[in-house]
């Protein structure tokens, strides 16, 4: 009972930090159609720069997130402006090769610049320690994760269904050229987007950067995981995304759990598995 | 599609003839340089070597990804099936006549191509990509944990290749290995020109410019693939056993991601769907490689980061592909 508890919280908080780091990415991709595998990248950009602003100059933990995030989407702006915008459209090899490119230069300036050691994000008070709920005591930086998840979860619900810029990006995701026939402004709404889509990248970056740590080859190693978490779930679909974060988030905390010398194996064949049975993800629709 | 290369506007003419002067030529031009880089690099054969394997890797990915249009980043699963047999049945078995080392990697690479193949092609897009890379996860944990067979992380160690044919032993300077090689390049080359080119060939070649056509026209897409994901796995098979024959040892490396990754770098700096592209590519890559990492092992990621970029934003048909291009526009001109 003990184990399965802890194997529950663990999932959860692990599932709800890939949520948040790869929603970004399967909104864009659903969005935009760019395969981008530079995405961990930017969560990885995020956790440096918490990791700079709260550990080297002494910032307080709430101050250090808001500077990663803001920090990542000014450094992304430029990238998409140049390179981004040219592979929009384009075939799916150009993007892959394009996207790899941006994340080995990235990886390479990240090491250069903070070397290949790990790199931590202190914690305040607050968040160590555990919370006692009457017949369990879990972490509270797990507690943490789990709810920041579910509030960027019900934050982006209510933000695609219920407001207008929502339903121009559901317009557009569906049918850009038609979408701007009827007045959307799609270049706006793309570049709204991505800077969401980093920002929340780098936002999940630092909160999730206890379970998943921070140094240069973390963009290359999480890269996939990320990946499988949307095409898992399916394109643009945040339900989808929601399902394929916890379902993955279980199989490979349980298989680390249960049978730790077989590493990732389970987690692979499980999305081996999956794809196979659904090709376009849990919850992917035709493509248009 | 912007990805089809000049190589269409050559092997539209003489397709009736079944060798054409291009070939030969290519040939000639193959062993050239391989002959000019004996006498510049004598005490570096081992590299050469290594330049080759990686090339028929490399040809073998054109195979599927420039003449099919499948994209993977799980290729090196391929190339790692065949030097993993080619070493355990050396290791393992006694098993030490290169030829027939050669030939247990062809058939391991087949067999891994045809497994690849049948998981892969099940999806298109993204999800196909995302198999790919699974299934080279998949491969590298197996040989991880399967040490007992492949020496885990230690790498699979005591491969002893018995002499050539049993006349040429495999020296310490790597002339025998180097030699082998060439040969194997050579005639893998000569076989592949003909495969591309043949009825089989021109088949794959429109399946990737219009699937739903072919369908229509009675051929069957599915089956034409998974048979060129075999050869395709035979050549990497190939280029497998030749690096666990002229090294000795067979490591984790050779299953893995960056593998898969490097190749494809290499393939697309050199042109897809044309097999000169695939050597220029290799040879270009690894040569840069052997001058970037050893000025300066530190920005190596940077480099290739950059270099990929410039690629694809300046080059995106490959150094081959454009070279090949500016020579037809002058032609034409003419």
């Amino acid at each position: 009972m003990q184990t399965v508890f802890s194997i529950a919280i663990d999932a959860l908080a692990y599932g709800m930090v890939l949520f948040v780091i790869s929603i970004g990415l399967s909104v864009t991709m659903g969005l935009m159609r760019v395969v981008n595998l530079a995405h961990g990248a930017f969560a990885m950009i995020g956790g440096y720069i918490a990791s700079y602003a709260a550990r080297d100059l002494g910032l307080a933990y709430g101050f250090a997130i808001v500077l990663a995030v803001f920090g990542t989407i000014l450094i992304a702006i430029p990238i998409e402006r140049l390179l981004y915008r040219r592979i929009y459209g384009a075939p799916e090899l150009t993007q892959v090769l394009m996207t790899i490119g941006i994340t080995f230069c990235i990886i390479g300036i990240a090491n250069y610049v903070f070397g290949p050691t790990l790199k931590t994000v202190p914690l305040p008070a607050q968040l160590q320690g555990s919370v006692d709920l009457g017949f369990r005591a879990i972490a509270t930086h797990r507690l943490f994760a789990i709810l920041c998840g579910l509030a960027v979860a019900a934050a982006l619900w209510y933000a695609i269904e219920r407001t207008a810029f929502g339903v121009k990006l559901r317009a557009s995701v569906d049918n850009a050229a038609m979408a701007a026939a009827l007045g959307v402004r799609t270049e706006i709404v793309y570049a709204v987007s991505f800077a969401v889509a980093v920002g929340l990248s780098a936002f999940g970056g630092v909160v999730g950067a206890e379970l998943l740590p921070v140094e240069p080859y973390y963009a290359l190693r999480y890269m996939v995981t990320f990946l499988v978490v949307v095409s898992v779930g399916g394109a643009g679909s945040i339900p989808g995304a929601l399902v394929a974060c916890l379902l993955l988030g279980g199989i490979d905390t349980t298989g680390r759990y249960l049978m730790p010398e077989f590493g990732e194996f389970f987690f692979y064949l499980a999305v081996i598995a999956i794809i196979c049975v659904f090709p376009r993800g849990l919850a992917g629709r035709a493509k248009g | 599609m912007t990805m089809t290369t000049t190589n269409d506007l050559t092997t539209q003419t003489p397709a009736k003839r079944r060798f054409g002067g291009s070939d030969l030529i290519g040939l000639g031009v193959i062993l050239a340089l391989a002959v000019v880089g004996y006498f510049l690099f004598p005490t570096n054969l081992a590299l050469l070597t290594r330049i080759i394997a990686l090339a028929l890797l490399v040809l073998s990915l054109d195979l599927v990804t420039g003449y099919c249009g499948v994209a993977t980043l799980g290729h090196a699963a391929l190339f790692g099936a065949g030097a993993y047999a080619a070493g355990i049945a050396s290791a393992h078995y006694g098993i030490n006549d290169p030829l027939s080392m050669l030939a247990f990697g062809i058939v391991a690479g087949a067999v891994a191509g045809l497994v690849c193949g049948a998981v892969i092609l099940r999806a298109h897009g993204l999800p196909q990509l995302v198999l790919s890379i699974a299934l080279i996860h998949l491969f590298h944990e197996f040989a991880n944990k399967a040490s007992s067979w492949t020496g885990g992380s230690d790498g699979l160690s005591g491969i002893a290749p018995s002499a050539l044919l049993g006349l040429y032993e495999f020296d310490l300077w790597g002339r025998t290995a180097y030699v082998f090689a060439v040969v194997l390049l050579a005639l893998v080359f000569a076989l592949l020109r003909l495969i591309v080119r043949s009825p089989f060939g021109m088949l794959c070649r429109a399946i990737k410019e219009d699937p739903i056509r072919i369908r229509s026209m009675g051929a069957s897409p599915k089956a034409a693939l998974m048979k060129m994901y075999v050869i395709s796995g035979a050549v990497a098979g190939v280029g497998g056993a030749l690096n666990a024959i002229s090294t000795q040892v067979v490591g984790l490396d050779s299953l893995s991601f960056t593998m898969s990754a490097e190749s494809l770098v290499m393939l697309v700096l050199g042109g897809t769907g044309s097999l000169f592209g695939a050597l220029t590519g290799t040879i270009v890559f690894m040569f840069f490689e052997d001058v970037v990492s050893a000025a300066n092992p530190f920005h190596w990621l940077t480099m290739v980061g950059a270099l990929l970029i410039a690629v694809v934003l300046f080059a995106p048909k490959g150094l081959y592909g454009t070279a090949a291009a500016i020579v037809a526009r002058r032609r034409e001109a003419k």
